[in-house]
């Protein structure tokens, strides 16, 4: 699709939203050997600029949806680090009190209106959100963030065909990183470009470097867009590298299941080093700013495992709590 | 009370299931039904009848034949205020939907800290008879009863079809709806007001103190027949017709046991790991005192159903087993009339339509 004219994006809004979440997975995978954080943890390292550039066009009234890595999409929307972090140590004051842990993350208020790690589970709920907004003529527009790898699962085509049919304003964002696990995307997929079938699905599409903050953030602008005039579903893939492994805290190109692709160009494609060039080079932006902003988030870091280490375990009395609702 | 029971009507299961849509939509905008063949010419055998035309298109509506998205598309309207009915005629279906019913629908409300609530009915039809086959006449209550976060429920009389179908809508937690297909064109006294009827309570239907039966949906129809039968010849027994599986109601079926110490359980599933298990497992647990003999269980065969006349003759138990087996509780030994009271219960004709002496009212 084109992209609209007058979309402005802030760069260093940008910047700041993918460092933090660098920052704070870096954080999670340093502390990771403890051993405090007893469930699994999917990092998003590398994968900063899509989460970020698409939240960037939402207003605070739009719904994100996520999956099992979404610490950067819970971010990206404005949901609550103390609360991420406090679920991550199975804390009672994590988003979920302890009974989710890092794949389950949640903030109502922030619009984060759910995580879960079956792949495409929440597709069709981003899409039943969007279908509300839509019959209560609500301007608001609904995000589910997914891998390449949802895009074999039928729930996503089933979700796309009765988006396109109700002309939904919702946005099926792919991250496009070539892997499910350790399986390469030449095993699963043949090779055609996964948007294109959205498109045969009718949706607006759209496809850009993930790598790139400006390119995803112009791109979902116009896409959230014409989403919000009533031009219906869109769907974004967005072409990106997940550094560490599937699951951890570690790099592990030593396994040998991605033997066409060296790391070292991965972190040469690095999202921040971009965007950070643009900074120096377009705004003048010196080693002082930059330290500043990490001098910011490293409090913020230091702050967020204060209130996780203040906050009670959770009452084992009440794990059988909310099976049902009243 | 006069007032009261003038303000009933003899109605159908069936026609009871679209009053109870009809009143719910009306008094609460956020409802709204959907599935595949809801506004069409035959509307789910009638039961959603008309609700278009009073009710418009975004409230009432066909879907693409996408059993799990469209659920997780409720689940999602769920969330966001809608109290969502989605219709799927044959259970059978439902098992394309599994992944959203089990891993969203039954846990959102618990593993997201009771912060949000799933308020979704799913009205799930069990086929059976005209050559229905294996994929079409499946009684999986037990599937889904297994999962804690959701409520299964299977009212057998009209007047329960509609109470309990506008509870279900107002509950706050996934509800799967089992209708039996032989009992949409069961008559009985429903009130024709908007009125809700408990989740979780048995009911007692008959008293008596030579037997407990505790049954399941359309076997309570059977059930009853034969307990007419038995009276004649003196043998009274209560019968309790569970009306959901989960949550099992079991105050009822030992509070009865104490009297009478001897079980039937009647179900339109299998046996094995079925409600009838879970039902005795825990008679077991709380009532195994009162039991004066080993329970008794009929449900159906333990193979698939097969689709041809012949082989399906025999497969679905009828008053005949029904009566061999109180009958064998309350006294193998004693020398009964047998042949007289198999007159009375057996059928003649075909035997893969419904009973024609089954009309109601219930």
């Amino acid at each position: 699709m084109e992209e609209l004219s007058g979309y402005s994006l802030d760069l260093p809004a940008l910047y700041y939203g993918m460092l933090r979440i660098r920052r704070i997975e870096e954080a999670i995978a340093k502390r990771y050997v403890e051993q405090e954080m007893r469930c699994p943890v999917h990092l998003c390292i590398g994968e900063e600029a899509v989460a970020v550039g698409v939240c960037h066009a939402l207003t605070p009234q739009d719904v994100v949806f996520g999956n099992h890595r979404s610490h950067g999409h819970f971010l990206a929307k404005g949901g609550c680090l103390n609360r991420m972090m406090a679920e991550i140590y199975g804390k009672a004051s994590g988003c979920c009190g302890g009974r989710g842990g890092s794949m389950h993350l949640i903030d109502q208020e922030a619009g984060f209106l759910g995580a879960v790690p079956i792949v495409g589970g929440t597709v069709p709920l981003a899409v039943g959100a969007a279908w509300a907004a839509q019959l209560r003529r609500e301007n608001r527009v609904a995000v589910v963030f997914f891998g390449d790898g949802c895009f074999e699962e039928g729930v996503l085509h089933e979700s796309m065909n009765f988006a396109a049919l109700k002309k939904l304003p919702v946005l099926f964002v792919c991250e496009n990183n070539r892997l499910s696990v350790y399986t390469r995307i030449e095993e699963r997929q043949p090779d055609r470009p996964i948007h294109a079938i959205a498109a045969a699905h009718g949706l607006g599409v759209w496809c850009g470097d993930g790598n790139d903050v400006e390119t995803v953030a112009r791109q979902a602008g116009s896409a959230v867009a014409l989403a919000r005039q009533g031009e219906g579903p869109q769907f974004l893939e967005f072409m990106t590298d997940r550094w560490l492994g599937h699951v951890g805290p570690d790099f592990d190109d030593d396994l040998g299941y991605r033997p066409n692709e060296c790391q070292a160009d991965r972190l040469q494609r690095c999202p921040l080093k971009r965007a950070g060039a643009t900074l120096e080079r377009q705004f003048g932006w010196k080693a002082e700013k930059f330290a500043a902003l990490e001098a910011l988030i490293q409090e913020e870091v230091a702050q967020a495992w204060r209130f996780v280490r203040e906050s009670p375990n959770p009452n084992p009395q009440t794990r059988g709590d909310f099976s049902y609702a009243e | 009370m006069q007032s009261e029971s003038a303000m009933e009507q003899e109605i159908t299961f069936a026609q009871a299931i679209q009053e109870g849509l009809r009143q719910a939509m009306e008094r609460y905008p956020e409802v709204m039904v959907m599935g595949e063949g809801v506004p069409d010419p035959k509307n789910i055998f009638k039961t959603t009848e008309g609700l278009r035309a009073l009710f418009g298109g975004d409230r009432v509506l066909d879907m693409p034949l996408a059993e799990n998205g469209m659920t997780g598309v409720c689940i999602g309207l769920a969330l966001s205020g809608f109290r969502p009915v989605l219709v799927h005629q044959r259970v059978d279906f439902a098992l394309l939907s599994m992944d959203q019913l089990i891993n969203n629908a039954a846990k959102w409300h618990y593993v997201f800290n009771g912060q949000v609530t799933v308020p979704l009915v799913v009205r799930l039809l069990i086929g059976r008879g005209w050559g229905q086959g294996p994929q079409h006449a499946q009684s999986l209550q037990a599937l889904f009863a297994h999962i804690p976060g959701l409520k299964v429920v299977m009212p057998t009389t009209p007047r329960d079809a509609k109470g309990m179908l506008i509870r279900a809508i107002c509950d706050n937690n996934p509800v799967l709806f089992l209708e039996h297909r032989w009992l949409h064109g069961l008559k009985g006294r429903v009130p024709m007001g908007y009125y809700e009827t408990s989740l979780d309570q048995a009911q007692i239907l008959r008293t008596g103190g030579a037997v407990t039966v505790a049954t399941f949906s359309y076997m309570t129809i059977e059930a009853l027949a034969v307990a007419d039968v038995l009276a004649d010849f003196g043998v009274e027994v209560t019968i309790i017709d569970m009306r959901s599986a989960r949550p099992m109601d079991m105050q009822p079926v030992l509070a009865s046991l104490q009297k009478t110490g001897r079980l039937l359980v009647l179900d339109t599933g299998w046996a094995s790991c079925g409600v009838s298990a879970e039902l005795l497992a825990r008679v077991v647990e709380q009532g195994f005192a009162s039991l004066r003999c080993p329970p008794l269980r009929i449900t159906l065969p333990d193979h698939p159903v097969p689709t041809a006349e012949y082989l399906t003759n025999d497969y679905y138990p009828d008053g005949e087993d029904i009566l061999r087996g109180i009958l064998k509780l309350v006294d193998a030994d004693r020398s009964w009339p047998l042949e007289a009271l198999l007159q009375r219960v057996r059928l003649t004709g075909h035997r893969d339509v419904p009973n024609p002496a089954f009309v109601g009212p219930f």
